[in-house]
């Protein structure tokens, strides 16, 4: 492969390049660190942008690159090819991921201006740039498997980037091993693929899977949902959504990144990546849908209640992702709206951390919403670019959430039958909870009293909010304009849909039963109603300052995760930890007791012939004894023999 | 016989090394370690000349035959013994690993503490003595020599645990070297029991592998699961399987750093290796047989070893249970008979002794600085000693098998390849991956996350010597009432009261200079430090990223030995065309 495809690597190679220069280069690139950072990420988003540009000149029959680079890993039968699959998912993909990537840089650079572990920062960043792309542009499932524990090693690092704090500590290893429950499922598909199919290359699997569904149709649903398994991992989606909300404790930019626009939205690149297993069981797709529809409303939920402002985005997180799920488990033809409301929410939903970012940068690293208010004047741009990035996430008309969740709503009740009524109805009832709780988010900290006027900060001086720098305010804008104008871009014309058909197939416009304008208009109702509720709320009376008690139940678990924790708590940790407690105390007592036991007994014999043998034997006489047990053996065989 | 002169070369030099060394008494110090750590570089660079050799051989001559380079004097021929040696693909990636290991270890040992009135040359000595065992294991090809060989290498790790070990060493060695002799012993009546065996289908009975290989169908089946036994059980002891392994934890936290590396990284592995190479082709019927008790022993250790290693609270104890949890993963892989779980097996002895290496090494040095081996005694070292950190991190990683390390490619070819003969063991096994998060990322946060703390760290007033004081003095052994009780310290007040000045002190008065005095007490990796792990770290991500070149090499053997133990792959029932094209 040659020309701009053989020259596709880079894109992988460059940003890990930079993680390894500034992790070797060690305190003597603490300068420059940043630089490098925000280079090797701005040089891959530009590779990708040649790329893309081949790619979408040539005929759309002919957009499909493999790029092989070497042979991985080979036993037997089995062949692992370290490759590339260039197409326009996995480009659609690195577009995002370096455009989005590129802009976080940058804003980091002023985010992180003072931590005097800034070089590090970016190596990690861009380590977590190198994984995700890999992941997104491996050409096997074990490439994939590979950044899909890379990116879970950035994540951890960069959550626990502040490795004195003990919550940050706590929520990396967590994140990490709930990451790693799924990864099991990833695992194990994959290796059922190869027991099955003899490969595990995404040609190889999309042209035999047709054949396994012929022989049996049950392995492949099970592929599917192991593969979904790995996908709620990685994407925090129920069950194993606990650790996204506490994955917050990394700095901003990493939850903009990692945990907004990207890493967590592998998930469903890799259902889309699979839509040729998907195409082939309705079972397994309906288990996505479910998910995901589960997911949004816990999501939506945990949402209303947190009054930390980045876990409020973090739930917002989980269940806009519950709304991609949802699109893609609809199955063939519907793919491309999960796509599309994935690049919106990278837009949007990166914005939103970003001026969080700022709030917080402008608030002494403050994060609770009941300390703020008011702040519109004090943050005039970041007020506008959040205001853009919410009227997107709502679905506020012509806003890039618009485009992306309504034909989401239509394609679920599309569905048809029982299946379809639900689904869609709770995709729609999500859109309005989710007006509640963005509306809250909005109002407690740009509208109202300010608050933080009588308050101190958490080391006793007075909070004196400022807007940020330039490198900070910048992206946020860009990201801005995102969220105002990417929908409308991507979905007028089909546009996305058109592109990504060659990945996924062609795209099938939603028939809901009741007619799209009706849809359109009830959601748009939904949302309104969503909204108001949020400002009779919030916005008619001043917040108090704590949390008010007792609240009914319901909102006692939103509060409380909506019961993640203590489900994980119950069922796992407690139980682990006993049964480790128990193991150790058994394998020290039982087993090593019975030896030692053993031991004892056989010195208190050696003892005996201790002083008959004046002291000499000492432990040897164990030896002597086992002799004597090989020597009747050594009989026993020879007889036998 | 082409004889070559690789192998005896290999097998002498060290003990040549450790007679000169032994004989330098008078020496400074210094000079006795140059000479040592010259003598196991030559030995590294002829270990290389061999690797060459090997792989421009590969594919040329006799394709059949077993093993090249091959050298053969006789020794005993009343009984067909001779002194043969040879290396196939799998014991010449397990030869490689101990001369690259060896000279790191002695760099990490350049200035081990040893207890009083022990001299360094003596400890190194003994190291280089190790080797030359070692080797001979591995290079053996007269089943008598292995058994000499296996039983040789006994005796200078006991002298390593028992003279230079930590204060429980006594009892540590002597119930190494107990164990070690009753799997000696069984493995002895074994070997007899296979020469007698071959003499009831040859003229004469004979040692010599390739010639019991040729007859070993004819072996009838109940004499071979008694043959098996023997050897499985003193196999399973050195590997260790569960419910054998309570020797390890032990020897190998009593051990001093260069000798606990060396047997957790390469003398373990003598267990799942002669499994490999006499169990699978010299008694094919009782191993098919059989492997049933070894897969469940081995995914009983898996799921059993990670969850003890999870609740330990000694660092060292900790590695040694993380590696039989490893272990299990060798022994399921050699047991499940397909070509990429016997080549992953293979892959992952190497593997594991240069990542389990860097981890008991690196264990060794925070050990050294904070004067204790209690996970409990550390905490926030990373602030600390960042690059420390860096290293322990590398270790964790490629403890838990992460792509991109070389760990990743071993376990994944063993948990590939048993999948496709049985499923279910692999599914269990496949648990152990998230066990192995749960127990390494737990001991990271303990010791290298949090607030700077605990008294290996900031020391206390108590004296520096955090280590443990057991009430067992001199060659106790087992003639006492009983074992040494095994005792975590309680230093939980020192710790926690430490725990307790740190959050508001640590948040934002002052962290970075109060952190500076600390680290100016407590160091980070010195320039030698470096030096030896740095190799390490090299191989673990150069074999993460393209280990084609070792499994080239482990590859055909691997294939022989599916021959000889004569299964085949389990074909896909919905394969394509192009079966595990890459493309």
């Amino acid at each position: 492969m040659t020309g701009i495809y053989g020259a596709s690597w880079l894109l992988i190679a460059v940003p890990l390049a930079g993680a390894i220069v500034l992790l070797v280069g060690g305190r003597l690139l603490d300068r420059v660190g940043h630089l490098v950072g925000c280079a090797t990420v701005i040089a891959a988003f530009a590779l990708g942008v040649a790329v893309f540009a081949a790619t979408a000149s040539d005929p759309a029959t002919d957009r499909i690159h493999q790029v092989p680079i070497f042979t991985w890993i080979q036993s037997g039968t089995l062949n692992i090819d370290f490759g590339l699959f260039v197409d326009p998912l996995s480009l659609t993909f690195v577009l995002l991921i370096t455009g989005v990537g590129a802009l976080i840089h940058i804003y980091s650079v002023g985010y992180m201006e003072h931590d005097p572990d800034r070089r590090k920062f970016f190596a990690y960043m861009n380590l977590f740039v190198a994984a995700m792309l890999l992941l997104v542009l491996g050409n096997s499932f074990v490439t994939l498997y590979a950044g899909w524990e890379g990116v879970g090693l950035a994540s951890y690092l960069l959550i626990g980037f502040w490795s004195d704090r003990p919550a940050a500590a706590s929520a990396a290893k967590k994140a990490f091993v709930m990451n790693r429950v799924g990864d099991v499922g990833l695992a194990l598909a994959i290796f059922l693929m190869f027991k099955e199919m003899g490969t595990v290359s995404f040609s190889g699997v999309f042209a035999q899977i047709g054949t396994l569904a012929e022989q049996s149709p049950g392995t492949v649903t099970v592929i599917a949902l192991l593969l979904l398994l790995g996908a709620c991992g990685k994407s925090g989606q129920v069950p194993l959504q606990a650790w996204l909300p506490d994955a917050m404790e990394g700095p901003t930019p990493v939850s903009a990144l990692i945990h907004a626009a990207t890493m967590v939205t592998a998930g469903v690149y890799l259902i889309a990546r699979t839509s040729p297993i998907y195409d082939l069981t309705s079972d397994g797709r309906l288990v996505v849908a479910i998910i995901g529809t589960v997911t949004l409303l816990v999501g939506c939920i945990g949402g209303c209640a947190k009054d930390d402002i980045k876990k409020v985005l973090a739930y917002s997180t989980i269940s806009q992702i519950g709304y991609m799920f949802l699109a893609v488990g609809l199955g063939a033809g519907v793919y491309a709206l999960g796509i599309l409301l994935l690049l919106c929410h990278g837009f949007f939903k990166a914005g939103l951390f970003l001026g969080a970012g700022s709030v917080m940068h402008a608030m002494d690293d403050e994060v609770d919403m009941r300390r703020y208010g008011g702040l519109a004047r004090k943050l005039p741009i970041t007020f506008v670019t959040m205001s853009c990035a919410y009227l997107a996430i709502i679905g506020f008309p012509l806003f890039s959430g618009y485009f992306a969740k309504d034909p989401i709503i239509e394609a679920a009740f599309a569905a048809g039958g029982l299946q379809g009524t639900l689904l869609g109805s709770a995709a729609l009832i999500g859109a309005g909870i989710t007006a509640f709780y963005m509306t809250r988010l909005m109002i407690m900290t740009f509208f109202g009293e300010p608050r933080w006027k009588q308050l101190k900060t958490a080391y006793g001086q007075d909070y004196h909010p400022h807007e940020a720098k330039l490198v900070m305010t910048v992206p946020m804008i860009i990201l801005a304009v995102g969220s105002v104008g990417a929908g409308a871009y991507l979905a007028i014309g089909d546009r996305l849909a058109t592109w990504l058909a060659p990945s996924v197939g062609p795209f099938e416009e939603p028939e809901p039963p009741v007619s799209a304008g009706v849809i359109t208009v009830g959601t748009l109702a939904v949302v309104a109603v969503g909204v108001f509720i949020a400002y009779w709320i919030v916005g008619r009376r001043p917040v108090p300052l704590t949390a008010p008690m007792p609240v009914t139940p319901l909102v006692a678990l939103a509060r409380a995760d909506v019961g993640g924790d203590a489900i994980n708590e119950t069922l796992v940790a407690r139980p682990g930890i006993w049964l480790t407690g128990t193991l150790v105390y058994t394998d020290a007592k039982g087993i090593d007791g019975a030896v030692n036991g053993l031991a004892a007994t056989l010195g208190g014999l050696s003892g005996r012939w201790r002083h008959w043998q004046n002291g000499y034997v000492r432990s040897y006489a164990l030896s002597m004894f086992a002799g004597t047990l090989g020597v009747i053996l050594l009989v026993l065989l020879v007889r036998f023999a | 016989m082409n004889d070559s002169l690789y192998l005896p070369i290999l097998l002498l030099l060290p003990l040549a090394g450790s007679v000169v060394v032994t004989g330098m008494s008078g020496a400074p110090a210094k000079t006795v370690k140059l000479t040592a750590l010259g003598f196991s570089v030559v030995e590294l660079g002829v270990a290389i000349a061999l690797w060459v050799a090997y792989r421009s051989s590969m594919g040329t001559g006799d394709t059949a035959a077993p093993f090249r380079e091959t050298f053969s004097v006789d020794w005993i021929p009343s009984f067909g013994v001779s002194f043969s040696l040879g290396v196939d693909g799998i014991s010449l990636t397990m030869i490689a690993l101990i001369a690259v290991l060896v000279p790191i270890v002695l760099g990490a040992s350049w200035e081990e503490k040893l207890p009083a009135g022990r001299t360094i040359g003596g400890y190194f000595a003994l190291l280089l003595a190790l080797q030359a065992a070692m080797i001979g294991v591995f290079a053996a090809t007269d089943v008598f020599v292995f058994y000499v060989m296996f039983e040789v290498m006994l005796i200078p790790m006991y002298f390593l645990i028992g003279a230079f070990g930590g204060v429980r060493r006594a009892y540590a060695a002597t119930k190494f070297f107990l164990y070690s002799l009753l799997g000696g012993l069984l493995m002895l009546a074994s070997v007899i029991g296979l020469y007698v065996a071959s003499g009831n289908v040859l003229p004469s009975g004979t040692f010599d592998w390739e010639a019991l290989r040729s007859i070993a169908s004819q072996i009838p089946e109940s004499t071979q699961m008694w043959i098996f036994a023997g050897f499985a059980i003193a196999f399973a002891i050195k590997a260790p399987l569960v419910p054998l392994h309570t020797w390890l934890p032990d020897a190998g936290a009593e051990a001093p750093i260069g000798a606990g590396t060396l047997l957790v990284g390469v003398l373990d592995k003598v267990g799942t290796f002669g499994f490999l190479r006499i169990c699978l082709p010299l008694l094919p019927a009782a191993s098919a047989r059989l492997s049933w008790v070894i897969i469940l022993l081995a995914v009983i250790g898996i799921v059993y070893g990670a969850i003890v290693a999870a609740g330990q609270s000694d660092l060292k104890r900790f590695v040694t249970f993380t590696s039989i949890a490893h272990f299990g993963f060798i022994a399921l892989g050699v047991f499940a008979f397909t070509t990429q779980s016997i080549a992953g097996a293979a892959l992952y002895m190497v593997n594991h002794g240069i990542a389990t290496g860097l981890l008991f090494i690196v264990v060794g040095m925070l050990a050294a600085r904070g004067g204790s081996r209690l996970i409990g005694d550390y905490g926030g070292v990373w602030k600390v000693a960042p690059l420390l950190g860096g290293m322990f991190l590398v270790a964790s990683l490629a403890t838990i098998a992460m792509p991109g390390t070389n760990s990743f490619i071993s376990e994944f070819l063993v948990l590939i390849g048993t999948f496709t003969r049985y499923p279910g063991w692999a599914v269990i096994a496949t648990i152990g991956i998230v066990l192995a998060a749960v127990y390494m990322l737990w001991v990271f946060q303990r010791t290298m996350f949090g607030p700077i703390r605990g008294v290996g760290v900031i020391g206390d007033d108590f004296g520096l010597d955090a280590r443990v004081p057991v009430t067992v003095g001199g060659p106790a052994g087992p003639s006492s009432t009983g074992a040494p009780e095994y005792q975590p310290a309680t230093r939980g007040t020192a710790v926690s009261t430490a725990a307790a000045v740190d959050p508001a002190e640590d948040s934002h008065a002052a962290p970075h200079s109060r952190a500076a005095a600390v680290r100016a007490r407590f160091g980070d990796l010195t320039g030698r430090e470096i030096a030896v792990v740095t190799p390490l770290v090299v191989l673990i991500i150069l074999l993460g990223v393209y280990p084609q070149p070792v499994l080239d090499v482990i590859n055909p053997t691997a294939q022989r030995t599916m021959v000889d133990v004569g299964f085949t792959d389990p074909v896909p029932p919905a394969a394509g065309p192009i079966v595990g094209g890459g493309q």
